[in-house]
């Protein structure tokens, strides 16, 4: 490998390494593991105001037409006068809530924190490719999370058109008021995301191709490399058609083309434009907006593997076999977009295909699932948080997929397509599973962010509240959508056929304001473990990955002397030919000692 | 009530702040200085078991669940090709209870089983292809059965015959309402267009059009006849919305600048359905809540809620702006005698649009036209059905 022609960028960054001042080494820092800090207190503070939003629209929901002085306080006497919350705000709060959640916390906030710490450690590098670009990637996510949540305070209120802003909702401040400076604002900072994804992911593929220390070929990559690996691949594939899709409606909105739009009358009057068509950027919405959930989840599914490999004391189960089934998931992510828009007014025919492909990715979500379970079977189960989280996030996983059985069958699709068992299956599946996974990572790799460690009390915790509530939220959501409760309605009072399933929406309710006030758990673990926590050992669970072989306190290039050189596969746990139960991947092969089938 | 389930919140989140602070502080003073945080075995054992009681919670919020909402979802279909959709539902229900089941149980059990002892040493078991043959080679074959009979029902219920003999009707989205044109003696719609919408014409029908001339705007409910395929044919004028009939299991998306279509046979008249056992049941728990809820309404000097009575519903399925939540049209199926008859009673849209243009000194005239024009449409309406 290139180990050798890297050690010279060790040299050459150890001339600078004096001239160090507060700004380069913690604000413009091109060093990964600052920059993997900065993305996940980035995420992190994200992802309150995501969380906080929702529990605001839960509370609507289940008490409509309650006043709460909170929602005053929080959102001004525009949008909630005399505690009352307005229509359209509600619809802003579930739009920012969903773009905040999808793309700020469980993209950035997760793909951005780990691909950046632990890509370069766990191949034994010493930076990312580019510390440049890493740097100025972070500072574009930042830029455009400052824009969208500035997006929060324009006079008309933020977009409100759904995450998935279809035109011409999203087009005409004339059909919704979010449309106009919100609208205008969230796309500038979509476009400037996809800048700083597209950098990070270029980065995250160079290194991993061309950076691995001597001896680590991909086939003795860690899971977490080969899920960053392919998310970001994923990612250079489909964000550019999002961005397109973007530019192609600031054209529509600002410069009167008809991409997206054709014979609306609105407001009293004709507009002038002719021949586009929403269904096109539902297309190219897709071809980002599925994709995105893998780039979403499969990071989380590599530090699930990883985490549940080293506490369980065993190797995951089937390495090879995850590897083709990443690449599969990734494969087939890539054609399956149309199993959102089975009734958007496409050729039936479209239909059909995108049946098929769609549940051809359940074999590989099950052979994952059968892996994992595998994985801990006759183990040495060491529960940690961050095993807690990732049992958790396999348990949420088959939930949640299950239900993408009926999702993504057309023919079913029909009668609960946009309901709340939507809503209820891509929680699950995606959204309470890359957050437990993200959980995961954050408990396991917190010594190897701050050299301390998170308080395991509080993280257990932490995790079997919010494994109680995140059932007891999603789960009963699956019935009211089976009602035919459609999403994003702001009140089901005008139904007297959904009275019924309001104390349902009260339950909901109830489980997300107390799994949501748990979340405050973490936040102080986090916070005061990074000042006050333990200090940590070098290897703190044992585990064979090389990350775990760089001295705690940070340094630039990572090891003090030469870089690790690696022997032996990463799941080398429970060895019979060794008596410790775990072998790092840099302690070479015994004499004699043959290579373990995997 | 509300307000003492916002007083619950507001305690658990106190009792949450102040116990999470205790902890943290017990486990900072007393503790020895040697503690690691790492998972001792004792924590293994208590976690092991909370796995295992997980699994009980799973398991008996699943069942309750299932008893205490799942009368709540919807029921018989109203629509022929309805049966096949829950059937087929039903299918893949029951292949996701026995998987969710068995894997739900091997997951926990197995953390229960294997929760970490000092002395012991896991198994050094790292592949065999013969289970991952049978962990892909078993979904793959479940699946390629759905996916066979899923496109075989899609295909059954998305393509209509060309010479199949159906009512076309237009479904017209706007915000935040619906409007419908049925067709006519012809069967076949006017040529329309946003750019000619004008006064009562709301939907942009081309009068020139001779298809037009027996066009039927309604703008208070949608009236289907039962036991007749219905064409729908879907327009909207500004952005997207959703036509939804649940009850139907019927759904399309409505799209500004195309026309989108979906049909469907009502087998069940509103009477009929609201004679269910299972409907009768529903709306009388549903008046039992609004009684309840009108007492306190009452109290407050509000006035209380209507008793309900079921109708089927056209709902807006697609966010489509602010008062999206409130986009709604009652759907009544008739008897075929009923239909006709109540189509023979609706106004012309050429004679609406006429009556509006008529310069209003010549009232003579228009009064009668408008009765001479008045039979022709209950001719009109009466030769249509047949």
């Amino acid at each position: 490998m290139s180990a050798e022609g890297h050690d010279h960028a060790m040299d050459h960054e150890h001339e600078h390494h004096h001239k160090q001042t507060f700004i380069t080494k913690y604000i413009f820092s091109t060093d990964h593991k600052m920059i993997a800090k900065q993305y996940l207190i980035t995420g992190i503070f994200m992802g309150v105001i995501g969380i906080l939003m929702s529990l605001l629209f839960r509370m609507q929901l289940a008490w409509p037409e309650e006043s709460f002085k909170i929602f005053n306080i929080l959102l001004g006497d525009k949008f909630a006068p005399n505690g009352v919350m307005a229509n359209d705000i509600y619809l802003a709060l579930v739009t920012i809530h969903g773009t905040i959640m999808v793309f700020f916390v469980l993209t950035a906030g997760l793909s951005g924190t780990f691909s950046n710490l632990l890509i370069p450690l766990q191949i034994g590098a010493r930076d990312m490719a580019s510390g440049f670009m890493n740097m100025i990637s972070y500072w574009l996510f930042f830029i455009s999370a400052v824009i969208m949540l500035s997006s929060l305070f324009v006079e008309a209120g933020p977009a409100s058109s759904g995450w998935t802003i279809y035109p011409p909702l999203s087009a005409l401040p004339q059909a919704i008021p979010g449309s106009g400076t919100g609208m205008t604002l969230w796309l500038i900072s979509m476009a400037i995301f996809i800048a700083s994804s597209l950098m990070g992911s270029l980065n995250y593929i160079v290194t991993v191709i061309n950076l691995r220390t001597k001896g680590m070929s991909m086939t003795r990559l860690p899971l977490t490399i080969w899920t960053f690996f392919v998310t970001a691949i994923i990612g250079v594939v489909s964000f550019p058609v999002l961005l397109s899709a973007a530019l192609l409606l600031i054209f529509d909105r600002s410069f009167g083309t008809s991409f997206f739009l054709s014979d609306i009358y609105i407001a009293g009057e004709v507009l002038h434009y002719q021949g586009g068509s929403p269904v096109l950027f539902e297309h190219l919405f897709w071809f980002l907006g599925h994709p995105e959930v893998y780039i979403v989840i499969l990071p989380a599914m590599g530090i699930v593997s990883e985490v549940l490999a080293t506490s369980a004391r065993k190797p995951i189960f089937g390495y090879r076999a995850m590897i083709i089934s990443t690449l599969a998931i990734a494969f087939l992510s890539t054609i399956v977009w149309g199993h959102h828009m089975f009734v958007s007014g496409m050729n039936p025919f479209l239909g059909s295909v995108f049946t098929f492909t769609t549940l051809l990715i359940a074999i590989p979500s099950a052979v994952k699932a059968f892996n994992w379970i595998t994985t801990l079977w006759k183990g040495n189960l060491q529960f940690n948080p961050a095993m807690l989280f990732s049992i958790g996030m396999v348990s949420t996983f088959i939930t949640g997929g299950l239900t993408g059985i009926i999702l993504g069958d057309s023919t079913l699709d029909i009668n609960v397509h946009d309901t709340y068992f939507v809503v209820a299956h891509f929680h699950l599946v995606m959204g309470i599973s890359a957050l437990y996974g993200m959980f995961a990572g954050v408990y396991h790799w917190f010594p190897r962010l701050y050299g301390r460690m998170m308080n395991k009390n509080l993280g257990y915790i932490h995790f079997w509240v919010t494994a109680v509530c995140s059932y007891g939220v999603f789960f009963p959501m699956h019935f009211i959508g089976l009602a035919g409760l459609p999403r994003r309605y702001y009140t089901n009072t005008n139904f007297p056929l959904f009275d019924d399933l309001q104390n349902v929406n009260v339950l909901i309710t109830m489980f997300a304001l107390v799994g949501g006030a748990f979340q405050l758990i973490f936040l102080y673990n986090f916070f005061a473990s990074i000042f006050y926590g333990k200090r940590s050992v070098q290897n703190p669970w044992k585990s064979n990955t090389l990350e775990w072989t760089a001295p705690v306190e940070h340094i630039h290039g990572n090891w003090p002397g030469a870089l690790p050189v690696v022997y032996r596969w990463p799941y080398d746990y429970s060895n019979p030919h060794h008596d410790v139960d775990f072998v790092p991947q840099n302690v070479p092969m015994k004499p004699g000692e043959e290579v373990l089938h995997h | 009530m509300t307000s003492l389930l916002v007083i619950i919140v507001l305690v658990l989140l106190a009792v949450a702040l102040w116990q999470l602070t205790k902890i943290f502080d017990l486990t900072q003073v007393g503790s020895n200085p040697d503690r690691s945080e790492v998972a001792t075995d004792e924590d293994n054992n208590v976690q092991g078991y909370l796995m295992f009681g997980f699994l009980a919670f799973l398991y008996i919020f699943t069942i309750y669940g299932l008893f205490k909402w799942g009368p709540l979802v919807l029921h018989t279909p109203a629509s022929e090709h309805g049966f096949e959709v829950d059937r087929l539902m039903n299918i893949t229900w029951l292949l996701i209870f026995i998987v969710q089941a068995i894997t739900q149980v091997l997951l926990h059990y197995f953390a229960f089983k294997y929760r970490g002892k000092k002395d012991r040493k896991a198994l050094y078991f790292a592949d065999n292809n013969k289970l991952e043959a049978i962990w892909s080679g078993i979904p793959a074959v479940v699946l390629a059965g759905l996916i066979l009979y899923g496109l075989y029902a899609w295909t059954n219920i998305m393509f209509v015959d060309e010479d199949e003999d159906t009512i076309i009707i237009e479904v017209y989205a706007q915000q935040f309402n619906w409007k419908i044109r049925y067709a006519g003696e012809d069967n076949v719609l006017g040529k329309a267009n946003v750019r000619l919408i004008e006064g009562v014409n709301s939907l942009g029908v081309d009068m020139a059009d001779p298809y037009s001339q027996d066009d039927i705007v309604v703008t208070t409910e949608l009236h289907i006849p039962k036991g007749k395929k219905v064409q729908f044919k879907m327009r909207s004028q500004d952005v997207l919305h959703s036509a939804y009939f649940p009850h139907f299991r019927a759904q399309m998306n409505v799209v500004p600048g195309m026309i989108t279509q979906f049909a469907f046979t009502p087998v069940l008249t509103t009477d009929e359905y609201r004679e269910l056992p299972y409907m009768i049941e529903k709306v009388a728990h549903i008046n039992d809540l609004r009684t309840k809820k009108s007492v306190g309404l009452v109290a407050k000097g509000e006035a209380a809620l209507d008793p309900y009575t079921f109708d089927f519903l056209l709902l807006c399925n697609k966010i489509c702006g602010a008062s999206h939540y409130n986009m709604q049209m009652k759907v009544i199926v008739d008897t075929p005698e009923d239909y006709k008859k109540w189509l023979s009673e609706q106004a012309l849209l050429v004679n609406q649009v006429k009556e509006a243009n008529a310069p209003p000194t010549a009232v003579d005239g228009e009064i009668k036209s408008d009765s001479t024009k008045a039979i022709d449409t209950a001719t009109v309406a009466k030769v249509a059905m047949k």
